[in-house]
């Protein structure tokens, strides 16, 4: 790699790659919006139980898992974002 | 009727623009270059073209609908491309839509060509409505083509996902249009990214060449001529009969600047 090298933008076709393969998870998946509602329904209603969850603030998604290592294999992983409003004690 | 069939090619892309018809044509002169019986049957009712690319325009005199609708038989609706010999065209309506054929209908017409042709090669139009699952009915493999980019290879994946649900097996991938300068800085993916992304079988590369375009002007497909563009269509006809051809380099041979100055 040549110092010039080093400082250069990564380059777009490397970005349209990673971008198309974004995309591409989410367009196989077979979630459908539909299904994706249902799952996130059920998610609250379970989470619920225990914690008081920011429905509006949730967020889940499709997406591409990173696959750290050689051993686990970069694949399609359900990515949920779910903030707490308040850890209830149940009894 | 012969006891041996031909085989149904279908040729689609999903995204239009992409090259589906001038791949078409030049498989269809390059397979017929090659010795071999072949027709091409234009799906794309309502927007036909093949018959421009092919320079057969001025020649149609009945087409698939009139055949499905028993106005005339199939053999008064094939013309026969004088240049190539061995290769006939099968032309869609100009002045129907797409719902004038079945898919079931399409698949018949099929069955029937390919008692008679080597190979019976289905033009799809873009989309994934009912003219391409028209073109798809028939069929007993296909080719995809697409380009570089991001919006043609997204909607190709689609297209495979389709033909595999339709118990498609042999499914092969045409990439489009590389421009090898742009690959080589970075800004084009490659050939060997778009097999990695969309996971089929490459057939063939084309090149960006502007002799394509002069071709299409002139009605004479380029197949098996000098061109980069022509090699890499005949190369792909050889790949179709399974001969194991290897890929060309489409790096652009350098000019007479770079190549007095450059080293080699």
């Amino acid at each position: 790699m040549s110092f010039g090298d080093f400082f250069r933008r990564r380059s777009s076709g490397e970005t349209a790659k990673d971008r198309l393969k974004l995309v591409l998870v989410s367009d196989r998946s077979a979630c459908s919006p539909e299904i994706m509602e249902r799952i996130k329904n059920d998610i609250i209603e379970v989470l619920s139980k225990y914690v008081e969850i920011d429905r509006e603030g949730l967020d889940i998604k499709i997406t591409q898992s990173e696959g750290d290592g050689p051993e686990e294999k970069a694949g399609p992983a359900l990515f949920a974002n779910i903030p707490i409003r308040n850890i209830r004690q149940r009894n | 009727m012969g006891e041996v069939t031909g085989e149904v090619i279908v040729i689609t892309s999903g995204k239009g623009g992409v090259g589906k018809t001038t791949t078409t044509a030049n498989i269809g002169t390059g397979l017929a270059k090659l010795g071999k019986r072949v027709v091409l049957v234009d799906t794309d009712i309502g927007l036909r073209n093949l018959d421009v690319v092919l320079g057969l325009e001025n020649r149609i005199v009945y087409n698939v609908v009139d055949v499905v609708e028993g106005t005339c038989k199939l053999k008064q609706a094939l013309i026969k491309d004088k240049r190539a010999e061995g290769l006939c065209l099968l032309p869609a309506a100009q002045t129907r839509d797409k719902s004038a054929v079945t898919p079931e209908q399409m698949a018949e017409v099929a069955k029937e060509l390919k008692a008679e042709f080597d190979y019976v090669i289905m033009d799809s139009p873009a989309g994934i409505e009912q003219g391409f699952k028209n073109a798809i009915a028939g069929a007993d493999r296909g080719i995809i083509v697409t380009t570089p980019e991001m919006s043609a290879v997204r909607d190709a994946d689609r297209i495979i996902g389709l033909l595999e649900a339709n118990e498609m097996q042999d499914l092969k991938l045409v990439v489009n249009r590389i421009r090898s300068d742009m690959v080589e800085r970075g800004d084009m993916m490659s050939a060997e990214d778009v097999v990695e992304v969309l996971g089929i079988n490459l057939i063939g590369v084309v090149p960006d060449d502007e002799k394509i375009v002069i071709a299409t002007n002139n009605g004479e497909p380029l197949a098996g001529d000098e061109s980069l563009a022509g090699q890499a269509y005949i190369n792909i006809c050889h790949r179709i009969l399974g001969e194991d051809v290897p890929y060309l380099d489409l790096r652009k041979k350098k000019g007479f600047l770079a190549k007095l100055f450059g080293k080699n």
